[in-house]
């Protein structure tokens, strides 16, 4: 059982927290990912910096933006994620990026790489499902990988179960029609889609993401999911912050108070 | 038929719908449907009725004497200029707003580079009476100002890209990004033949229209079908999609596409895609695109805000690598001497982007008896500002 598998075993209100890595400087990764652990964050999506995010939103296009500024390629992820690993065992830790990154850098060299690295799973929105099932599932789940598909309140049952059929690890349930770090406010007919999935008997746990920013919204999530994914809020706070370490545990404390 | 689409969405190893899955029920209903409703006889009535009485079709094949002459050979321009609003783009913005409107859409969103897609979805919106906002990057709305009036005065809303260059590919990232925001009311009208299947094999189809006249338009001035070459230049690649599309089989037909080269392919500011570019993944499609090694896109540069864009069309990826259309590129300042020696020897200014076409005359070998077909996708009326400032130097080397 890896480390994803295990936790939402043991787990309820799993606390997700996406950085972009090399933001705000380029060696913060380590340091950020080391303290959101401290505060007591329960898994951590690290995203690969991108020139054209369709999926984002404003906020994690400006910190990739401003990641690649700071210099920050696939490598250097990789080894900031060793670091990672030579003080953190047990958080699950995945990565977020484009398909194209992995074209570049080679699929498989890449999934190799993220394996030995220490990344349990990969979130690639762009990455049709047919075409992972017929090229690249076989190799990622050698690897003992979770390929972690969305689905979106306009994705039918049908297509839902056959996501479910390709996604190990989780779902990532995409909360309502958006880019990333729209803030306006869960709402009732979100509810019901949380409902609908959860009475879905699929074989896949799911966690919430997309417009998940505070206390509220990410306790609202709670009650269908077995967690949920704060990103651009993350962002926003860590942006200007002179003492990382203290922002960081405010604003996890607040979430989980 | 080996340079159409395949059932997946793919010409050759090109192709495809690499898109979020926020986007995956919008395209995937188009992929359903698009042939049946583009293929209705409700449909091809109306589109051809707008065609004909709206834009101004059939454009005229124009043997252009004087130029002819000055290259030894005998060249006809396909007067796309001639169209209502002033490009090619009608033809496509007709065929997806009949389309836009069967699908029950209230909402257009468009992209654009030099604004002619732009103004010519804010024109069909206007038709329809259907809200539309366009996105243009910031820099392609100060070089194209007059068409940014033009869209606001249709009605639409121009709303500036500012990640990035601030160009073409940013604008496209806006217009997908809003898409993913709006899901249920918005149409996605794209105006290449780029992004994810069906958009470029649909936008082909509509400007096969081009080639479609430009057949029997031949056959009575000359006798045959079917020109010696044709040339046309390549941004995304839409206006050389329709000026080939019914030449694609038949392979006597040279197929000249010209990128544009900007400040030269060495010089770090071009947007000359096969020159410089690999295969990868822009806007949902798998094609040669202008990136560095980790796959980031590269910012392009040409003076032509509508050529101005990283990648090129899945089609056009498959015609350089099958060998099937010749690459060419031209820089800057090749296609505006290539404009103004159009509008000295012809009285036709024509838009920056057709000029890259015009401007690989003095680079190919032609001969007396053949006969070549130049695109000439639009008009320079929004080019003006750029010709004005570059006068003195034109008439100088004219």
């Amino acid at each position: 059982m890896n480390r994803i598998d295990s936790l939402i075993k043991e787990k309820k209100n799993i606390l997700n927290i996406y950085i972009t890595a090399g933001y705000p400087e380029k060696d913060d990764t380590v340091f950020i990912v080391k303290s959101l652990e401290k505060a007591g964050v329960d898994m951590i999506e690290i995203g690969m910096p991108y020139s054209d995010p369709l999926a984002d939103g404003p906020v994690i296009q400006h910190s990739s933006n401003r990641a690649l500024a700071n210099g920050i390629h696939l490598d250097t992820i990789f080894y900031q994620i060793q670091e990672i690993r030579k003080n953190i065992e047990a958080l699950p830790i995945i990565v977020m990026g484009y398909f194209n990154q992995l074209m570049q850098y080679g699929v498989e060299r890449f999934l190799e790489k993220a394996a030995a690295s220490g990344v349990d799973g990969l979130i690639i929105p762009d990455l049709p499902v047919d075409i992972y099932n017929e090229k690249y599932r076989r190799k990622t789940e050698e690897l003992e990988l979770d390929m972690i598909f969305l689905i979106t309140p306009q994705t039918s049952d049908d297509r839902i179960h056959q996501i479910d059929e390709a996604t190990r690890g989780f779902l990532y349930v995409v909360s309502s029609s958006s880019t990333t770090g729209n803030t306006a406010s869960l709402k009732k007919k979100q509810e019901s889609y949380f409902e609908r999935i959860a009475q879905m008997q699929l074989r896949n746990p799911f966690l919430v993401g997309f417009g998940i920013s505070d206390k509220t919204s990410f306790d609202l999530a709670c009650r269908y999911a077995s967690g949920a994914i704060i990103g651009s809020a993350f962002i926003k706070a860590i942006e200007n912050t002179s003492n990382l370490d203290k922002t960081i545990h405010q604003f996890i404390k607040k979430i989980k108070s | 038929m080996k340079y159409q689409v395949d059932k997946n969405g793919f010409y050759g190893k090109f192709g495809g719908a690499f898109i979020p899955e926020l986007l995956y029920s919008n395209v995937e209903y188009l992929k359903e449907h698009y042939l049946n409703i583009i293929q209705d006889t409700s449909f091809k009535k109306e589109f051809k009725m707008l065609l004909k009485d709206y834009a101004g079709r059939p454009t005229p094949l124009y043997f252009a004497k004087r130029l002819s002459a000055k290259y030894n050979t005998n060249i006809f321009l396909k007067r796309e200029d001639l169209n209502h609003t002033g490009a090619h783009k009608i033809n496509n913005t007709i065929g997806q707003i009949l389309l836009a409107k069967r699908l029950g859409k209230k909402r257009i969103i468009a992209e654009t580079g030099a604004g002619q897609h732009g103004v010519a979805t804010a024109t069909v919106s206007a038709l329809m009476g259907l809200q539309c906002i366009v996105y243009m990057g910031e820099v392609d709305m100060k070089r194209q100002a007059p068409n940014v009036a033009r869209m606001e005065m249709l009605g639409a809303e121009v709303r500036p890209a500012i990640s990035g260059s601030k160009t073409l590919k940013d604008a496209t990232n806006e217009a997908i990004r809003d898409w993913i925001n709006h899901p249920e009311d918005t149409y996605y009208l794209i105006g290449s033949v780029v992004g994810p299947h069906p958009y470029p094999d649909m936008v082909a189809r509509f400007q096969s229209v081009i080639s479609e006249e430009m057949k029997y338009q031949m056959k009575e001035k000359t006798g045959s079908e079917n020109p010696d070459k044709i040339i046309a230049c390549v941004g995304g690649g839409s206006n050389a999609a329709g000026a080939f599309y019914h030449y694609l089989e038949n392979e006597s037909v040279e197929l000249i596409a010209v990128e544009a080269e900007g400040m030269g392919i060495k010089s770090g500011k071009t947007a000359a895609t096969t020159q410089t570019g690999t295969e990868g993944i822009i806007h949902g499609s798998k094609t040669l695109l202008m990136q560095n090694n980790d796959g980031q896109i590269i910012e392009p540069y040409s003076l032509s805000a509508g050529l101005d864009y990283p990648g090129i069309g899945p089609l056009h990826a498959f015609l350089f690598k099958s060998h099937r259309g010749k690459f060419l590129g031209a820089t800057d300042k090749e296609a505006l001497q290539a404009a103004f020696e159009l509008t000295r020897m012809e009285g036709i200014i024509p838009a920056l982007e057709s000029a890259h076409a015009l401007a690989v005359l003095p680079k190919i070998k032609l001969k007396k008896e053949e006969t070549v077909i130049i695109n000439l996708s639009g008009r320079g009326d929004k080019d003006m500002q750029t010709y004005s400032s570059n006068l003195n130097a034109l008439k100088n080397n004219f």
